[in-house]
């Protein structure tokens, strides 16, 4: 082990909080080195809803929560503007919901230091004409979108820039512990399989809901209630700004605008592993149901896809409530910072979990606070004061801007790869420079390929194409194979998603899709075992 | 139905929400007429279902540099030229066309329309200014360095085709006709019908109206005038809503009483009856009680004889037309989706070879082929047809679109003319052969007026 692999500080965890104790730690000048099992993002962070909270929906029962969330919402507008879009909020009351809770809204907020403004219904529908017209009362809040995985890469640019590192595919696989310390962590390489052990001074977990496995690994006890959260992606935006129901928070009663698309969400159920869980028609309808009280016309809209994450929630030994192991709501939404030293005699290891996207940064900053304090390193934190890299102070991302670059450089689309997202050729061939030896899904998440309505039918092979391309310039062996293996492994994860949902319009584009790429492009013969299983499933949901 | 409903079933909405059924299949791609001659234009699934999703109702927050866009932040929908095409080939209902025309309306909105844009949309205007002193417009249109001038100031390309002024309108003939005439009773609407003449047979093209009360009377039916005013597609696709929508009121309170009694309204022009039948209620959300009964009232002329043909009804006493006559049928009409009406009208006349040149577009579609940036796009949309109308050696052709009849002129030199002007003449050579009274036939009995 070389001295490159000293590091002061091990982050466990590739998400939004990781990548957030990552720049923390690195600007408080602990040389760290962050690690993920996956890509960055695949977690939680690049499973969830896409809200960058107000507060609005925490403040009649968690004020905690949403004193953090305005907080933090005000700090990410100005450290990160191009990760978010503000679209502003709305509260709607609708008939099924309830007076007293619509009545106490505005107090609630107020004491919550949550902006909030009531405006006329009339406006709201002018504004967003899809709404429900049975809307009695509409109250403005400053709800954004946020968009999860250039956060997360301005954060690991930020630390890299500090003399810290982030590696992806590696994932931490045991520690070794002697006495009251950690004194070792194996790594192992997802993709070669070769192990790296490393000796840090100091260990943070930002795993969200994996927190457990990772404690476990030093015989720690860390109790985690995953709760599963489905989000149903519509095609277009049926709204620009995020609408919320007020009332007592529950399933599908939120919709986001993320990008191109809005998104419907969400459901809470416990799952007991969070890496395996699924999503049923029902829940997928269920959803639907409730969300036609926003939008009634919701039915009748294109419906991509249906994913679901994890909730990293944290169930701390002495308060555990009958009431909340039955319902994961009840869990407050705010942060804990596990001090393993204390809680269980392990000096240099601490856990974040809890929380969320919009309060990344303050959980780190908490986090970091604390490992300093035990490092005994005084810097004080700067990054809600310093502008995040590639971030342009004020410029907030804007729907338009693809499309308007786009034409700017003369429009045509011969060099568009991705036709729905207007995706270029040279944004993918910058993708695989600054990321080599990365998948096609991995593709997606930096640029959005293959997310628009065709779900990378009409991308996934020109992508594919340009990868073989490169393999060949490097004179790698396995072009071709390189070209296949990056088709199938996007289809299947494309196509994941779209089972539940499968009906109506996406259901022919799918069976348009596979006679692309089963008739047009014989890819049956590289998944002889696949293709039938996928292709009854899809028989089944047709019927 | 709910206010949501409604507001969502309110064209804006729909037209854009279509794109919700696109499935990619580049269908559209392959019969845009524009797409295929020029990289100006990146094609209908990438400025209309594609560039949707991109649409926003806020504008940017912070201006890029060189980038002026405002709500819309395309600009190469405007190479679109409104043809259709791309509309009727979508295998999955996507509104197309309809919707590039209302993104182009966003992408100008807000900005003050080109004096140009806003010159070609006002029909109307023009051409009542151009018949007030139509030696001198004609001239100036039809003068060479006067032309370049204009493609200089107001962006009109020199070559492109322009109408001439008639002496003085249709409409005011007309209502000199009538006064001479006296008031007389309205004959029912088994006997006469309403004709809509739009501006190219009020302010140019005369000579159309005349054939279309010729045709219409020889067959049994009085013509009856209303004020009318342009129908306003010129503004549509100059991106101009709020005046199309005046035009459509007027023309839609002028014509609906008759429409309610039954009478079918006529018209000489597709592109006007389209407007009538379609446009107004799904590019200009004009769709009331009075806009529905006037729609389904409409019918392009061709469309009308060949129903009373179909009826037995239609006079088929033509006399012999020995000639070739290469035939195009317009973008517009293809929109009507009522077939090739003239083609089966000309099978009636003996010795007539009329022949579907079987060309999507002429590249005029409307005024987009005169505008200086996109004159040499509609030349070349239009070039093969162009090709064949010349190798028929032909000496004439035919046309239902007024515009389309003045590009296919001014591109090959042939004599275009509307079908009925075909039609009429066959009928006068039976009437000097024969010299049989005119009056119909075909076994309807007799109802001359
Ligand atoms: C359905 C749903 C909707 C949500 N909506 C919102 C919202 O709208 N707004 C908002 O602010 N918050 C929202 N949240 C909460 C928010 O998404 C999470 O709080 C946040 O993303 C958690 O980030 P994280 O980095 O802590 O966890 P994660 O993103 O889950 O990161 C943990 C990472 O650890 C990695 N890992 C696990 N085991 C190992 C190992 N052995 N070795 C290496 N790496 C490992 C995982 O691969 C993962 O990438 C939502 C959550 C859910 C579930
Ligand atoms: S994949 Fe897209 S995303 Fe790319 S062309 Fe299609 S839908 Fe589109
Ligand atoms: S209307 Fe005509 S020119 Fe415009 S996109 Fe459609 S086919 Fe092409
Ligand atoms: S023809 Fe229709 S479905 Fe096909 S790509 Fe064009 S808009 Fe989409």
């Amino acid at each position: 082990m070389g001295d490159s692999h000293a590091y002061d500080v091990l982050v466990v965890g590739g998400g939004a909080t990781g990548a957030g104790v990552l720049r923390d730690l690195a600007r408080r000048g602990l040389r760290t080195l962050l690690i993920e099992r996956d890509d960055f993002g695949t977690g939680t962070t690049g499973r969830y809803h896409g809200l960058l909270h107000s507060g609005g929906r925490y403040v009649a029962k968690d004020a905690l929560a949403a004193r953090e969330c305005i907080a933090e919402n005000r700090i990410l507008r100005r450290i990160a503007p191009a990760s978010i879009e503000d679209t502003g909020g709305y509260f709607v009351a609708t008939p099924d919901d309830p007076d007293d809770y619509v009545d106490g809204f505005q107090a609630a907020c107020a004491a919550a230091d949550v902006d909030c403004e009531e405006i006329p219904v009339a406006d709201a529908f002018r504004a967003e004409p899809a709404l429900n017209p049975r809307i009695r009362r509409v109250f403005r809040l400053p709800d954004g979108s946020v968009e999860p995985w250039q956060l997360i890469e301005s954060n690991v640019a930020d630390a890299r820039a500090h003399g810290s590192d982030a590696w992806t595919y590696q994932r931490l696989v045991g520690m070794e512990r002697d006495g009251g310390r950690i004194v070792s962590a194996t790594l192992r390489d997802e993709r070669s399989g070769s192990v790296t052990r490393i000796t840090p001074r100091f260990v943070v977990s930002c795993a969200g809901a994996w927190s457990g496995q990772i404690a476990a690994m030093v015989d720690v006890t860390v109790t985690m209630h995953p709760g599963k959260g489905t989000m149903l992606i519509f095609n277009q935006r049926m709204t620009d700004t995020v609408v919320n129901r007020c009332h007592k928070s529950s399933d599908g009663d939120i919709m986001v605008p993320v990008h191109t698309v809005a998104i419907l969400g969400t459901t809470e159920q416990r799952v007991e592993d969070p890496d395996r869980y699924e999503i049923t028609r029902d829940e997928v309808a269920a959803l639907i149901r409730e969300g036609e009280k926003l939008f009634p016309d919701l039915g009748r809209m294109r419906l991509l896809r249906a994913y679901a994450g994890v909730r990293p929630l944290y169930q701390p030994p002495a308060e555990v409530t009958a009431a909340a192991m039955k319902d994961g709501r009840q869990i407050s939404r705010a942060h804990t910072v596990i001090d393993h030293d204390a809680m269980d005699g392990v000096e240099n290891f601490v856990t974040i979990v809890g929380g969320k996207l919009t309060t990344f940064r303050r959980m780190a900053e908490d986090t970091v606070d604390l490992v300093c304090a035990k490092l005994g390193v005084t810097e004080p934190c700067t990054t809600a004061d310093a502008i995040l890299p590639n971030q342009v102070p004020g410029k907030t991302y804007w729907l338009g801007h693809r499309l308007a670059e786009h034409e700017a450089e003369g429009g045509g689309d011969a060099d568009l790869l991705c036709e729905c997202e207007f995706v270029t050729r040279p944004m993918l061939d910058d993708f695989l420079d600054r990321h080599p030896g990365c998948s096609i899904d991995d593709v997606r998440r930096g640029t959005r390929i293959g997310m628009g309505p065709c779900q990378g039918g009409f991308c996934t092979f020109r992508a594919a194409g340009l990868v073989g391309e490169r393999a060949r310039r490097v004179g790698a062996a396995d072009v071709a194979e390189s070209a296949d293996r990056a088709i199938l492994g996007f289809l299947r994860e494309r196509f994941k998603g779209t089972r539940p949902i499968a009906a109506g319009r996406q259901l022919q584009e799918q069976w348009m899709i596979s006679g692309v790429y089963e008739g047009g492009l014989g890819v049956r013969s590289l998944i002889e075992h696949e293709t039938p299983e996928a292709s009854r499933e899809v028989v089944d949901v047709h019927r | 139905m709910t206010i949501a409903e409604l507001i969502f079933d309110a064209q804006e909405e729909a037209v854009g929400y279509s794109s919700d059924e696109c499935l990619k299949c580049n269908v559209c791609v392959t019969v845009c007429p524009v797409a295929r001659v020029t990289d100006l234009f990146p094609g209908p699934k990438y400025v209309g279902p594609q560039a949707q999703r991109f649409r926003t109702g806020r504008a940017q927050p912070v201006q890029v540099p060189g980038t002026p866009f405002a709500l819309s932040p395309d600009l190469t929908v405007d190479y679109c030229s409104g043809c259709g095409w791309c509309t009727t080939a979508c295998p999955a209902g996507v509104k197309i066309a309809e919707m590039n025309s209302q993104s182009r309306a966003r992408m100008k909105a807000g900005k003050r329309p080109k004096l140009r844009d806003w010159g070609l949309g006002q029909t109307d205007l023009v051409g009542q200014m151009g018949v007030l002193v139509s030696p001198i417009t004609n001239r100036v249109l039809f003068n060479g360095p006067i032309r370049t001038i204009m493609e200089w100031t107001v962006g009109i390309h020199r070559d492109a085709p322009f109408p001439r002024f008639g002496k003085r309108t249709f409409q005011s003939t007309w209502k000199r006709r009538q006064k001479r005439l006296g008031s007389r009773p309205l004959p029912g609407p088994d006997k006469a019908v309403v004709y809509f003449h739009g501006c190219s047979a009020n302010y140019y093209e005369q000579h159309v109206a005349a054939a279309a009360i010729a045709i219409l009377k020889r067959n049994g039916f009085e013509t009856i005038i209303p004020e009318q005013v342009c129908c306003g597609l010129p503004m549509i696709s100059n991106a101009l809503y709020g005046d199309a929508r005046k035009k459509a009121r007027k023309n839609i309170d002028a014509l609906v009483g008759y429409a309610r009694q039954g009478y079918r309204i006529i018209g000489t022009s597709t592109s006007c009856t389209h407007t009538i039948k379609a446009e107004y209620h799904e590019m200009l959300d004009v769709k009331d009680d009075d806009a529905t009964v006037v729609a389904n009232a409409t019918w392009d002329i061709c469309e009308f004889l060949l129903d009373l043909h179909e009826q037995g009804k239609l006079d088929t006493r033509f006399g012999r037309l020995d000639e070739d006559l290469p035939y195009h049928a317009p973008c517009q009409l293809r929109s009507h989706g009522i077939g090739l009406p003239a083609m089966e009208l000309f099978a009636l006349v003996p010795g007539l070879r009329a022949a579907d040149m079987d060309h999507d577009c002429c590249g005029i579609a409307g005024t987009y082929g005169m505008k200086k940036e996109k004159y040499p796009i509609g030349m070349a949309v239009g070039a093969p047809l162009f090709d064949k109308i010349r190798a028929s050696g032909a000496a004439e052709a035919a046309c239902d679109s007024e515009t389309c009849r003045w590009q296919i002129e001014k591109a090959t030199g042939t004599r275009t003319r509307h079908p009925i002007e075909i039609l009429l003449q066959a009928y006068r050579v039976a009437d000097a052969a024969g010299g049989a009274t005119p009056g119909p036939l075909s076994g309807a009995g007799t109802r001359a007026p």
